[in-house]
């Protein structure tokens, strides 16, 4: 369970969370969605305890995963991913392997993370949050680059996650995956929670958010989620990371 | 590792068996009053200078940092000077390193201060730009009011950086320092690491970002203010050897902070060595600066390193 509590927090002379007051319970898969600007990352950093004037997280409990982080150096892709055991100070290798193997990396593990494709980064910068072994999971925009397919995959990988007791909060603008992937669905417009409901109860309220005209037909234009699994190892691993 | 370990202690003896006075051991005099303090400063000032490269270059994500490029080296040498040439060091020895600290510790701070949040991008560079200039115009002011008529010809030299003629008091006096100072470096590993994926990541691993940073430059200026002040000023090494150790070690930050330390030493002994014996094979009136070698060795790849980094 993570939690914040945001009456009012401003950045730069602006004000950017209003009234906010969410927790994220154990199982959950959350979608942080709304247009940009709207304060979701702001909202994140917060859970997160990154912002100023917010509690710290303890962070072996709780992950985060910046929008478009990189690595500065031309690490492994192990090397990356064994980062997610820095907040306990030890080098045990089993949650490792297991979060490698679960983002379908096993066969990357040795390439330099420089060298690897967009979404194959992206799937080890979540390997390395994976590897924390964390009650929570905070992603910002997790999909951005990946291709449609393998965006409901990694979805797909976030929502088993999930059934193990974590809580994942991911900040997300492609609202077809929130309506096929999560199970909570937090609308956000100007700082505030507008709608927090079943992602098929807010969807016509995201949608407004949004500006589309889709909103009306929340099934129109949508893809169907990817057929089996995008990366064979996922649920052995999984099962092994158990 | 192991190699590494092993050629520090081979340069190590062969710096003591080699000098002015021929090769092997002649005079007990010479070898413990001369070429000891000369040998262990040696390889204490290249561990300072390998390791607080390796660190800057981990803590500020960018290849490019170095203690000497970015201008610390210079403000320690300013404070060395200020300290060397207004006579308070005759009055006080350790007044020499510890001029040449606070003059690196002022150097980094205000290297962090200007470089601000963006820490890894081209601010920095700007930053040791400035810093850099800023030192080098406070040290040719503090040139041009020293008391000492021929300030300005000796001071040439000695920034050209050397270790010739160092006595065990400078070993005495630079030591604790420089010890301290790799000692606090080393031990910045795992959060070096964490900051490999940014400041934000690094702080949700738990890493205290701004005293991490902090003790960086307290390690920096420690080592590389003691060593500057007793070697003057040496370049490029904590540039190269950091770059010279990742093809064979990888990348991470935190693994390449003590094999940087030993291959410091290493390079700076056989530059030393080097320094010593080409007057013996070539018509040379005097050792080449040490200073002068390494820069020469480490101007290539600076070039080599900048096309990399910006293609």
């Amino acid at each position: 369970m993570i939690a914040v509590v945001a009456p009012i927090v401003g950045l730069g002379g602006r004000i950017v969370l209003w009234d906010i007051n969410l927790s994220a319970r154990p199982g959950e898969l959350l979608v942080l969605a709304g247009p940009n600007g709207a304060g979701k990352t702001t909202l994140l950093r917060a859970m997160a305890g990154l912002l100023p004037g917010f509690a710290s997280q303890d962070p072996r409990r709780v992950a985060y995963v910046p929008q478009g982080a990189r690595c500065a150096w031309g690490m492994s892709v192990r090397e990356v991913v064994a980062l997610g055991r820095v907040p306990h100070g030890d080098d045990r290798a089993e949650p490792v392997e297991a979060a490698i193997v679960a983002c379908g990396l096993a066969s990357l593990a040795g390439e330099r993370i420089d060298r690897v494709s967009g979404g194959e980064a992206r799937r080890a910068m979540l390997a390395r949050a994976l590897a924390t072994e964390p009650d929570a999971l905070l992603l910002d925009e997790p999909t951005a680059d990946l291709d449609p397919a393998a965006a409901h995959a990694m979805m797909a990988l976030l929502r088993r996650r999930t059934a193990a007791g974590v809580c994942v909060v991911v900040v997300l603008h492609a609202l077809e995956l929130a309506l096929h992937h999560a199970t909570r669905l937090v609308v956000m417009e100007g700082g505030r929670i507008v709608a927090d409901a079943e992602p098929e109860a807010a969807l016509p309220r995201a949608a407004l958010a949004f500006g589309l005209p889709y909103g009306l037909n929340p099934r129109a234009g949508l893809l169907p989620p990817a057929q089996g699994d995008r990366y064979g190892a996922d649920r052995s691993g999984d099962d092994q990371g158990r | 590792m192991r190699w590494l370990s092993l050629a520090v202690f081979m340069l190590l003896v062969a710096s003591l068996l080699v000098g002015a006075a021929g090769i092997g051991v002649h005079d007990p005099a010479i070898l413990w009053q001369i070429r000891f303090p000369r040998a262990v400063l040696a390889g204490l000032v290249g561990a300072s200078l390998g390791v607080s490269g390796a660190a800057m270059q981990g803590a500020l994500r960018n290849p490019l940092a170095d203690s000497g490029l970015l201008g610390i080296a210079g403000t320690a040498a300013l404070g060395a000077v200020v300290a060397f040439y207004w006579g308070i060091s005759a009055a006080f020895a350790p007044a020499l390193p510890l001029g040449g600290m606070l003059g690196a510790g002022l150097g980094c701070a205000l290297l962090l201060g200007l470089a601000g949040s963006a820490a890894s991008g081209p601010g920095l560079i700007l930053a040791g730009v400035a810093v850099s200039a800023l030192g080098a115009a406070l040290l040719a002011l503090a040139l041009s009011l020293a008391p000492n008529p021929f300030a300005l010809a000796e001071i040439t030299v000695w920034l050209m950086g050397g270790l010739e003629d160092r006595s065990l008091m400078h070993l005495v006096v630079a030591m604790p320092p420089i010890l301290v100072g790799i000692s606090i470096l080393l031990r910045l590993g795992r959060r070096l690491d964490g900051l490999a994926l940014g400041e934000a990541v690094a702080a949700s691993l738990g890493v205290p970002v701004p005293e991490t940073l902090r003790r960086v430059a307290l390690g920096v200026a420690l080592a590389v203010g003691a060593a500057t002040s007793v070697a003057g000023g040496i370049g490029f090494v904590g540039l190269i050897v950091p770059h010279l150790l990742r093809p064979a070690l990888g990348e991470r930050p935190g693994r390449l902070l003590l094999p940087s330390a030993l291959a410091g030493a290493v390079l700076l002994l056989a530059a030393d060595l080097l320094a010593r014996v080409l007057p013996l094979l070539l018509p040379l009136s005097a050792e080449p600066r040490l200073g002068v070698l390494t820069a020469l060795l480490g101007a290539p790849f600076l070039i080599r390193i900048a096309r990399k980094v910006a293609p």
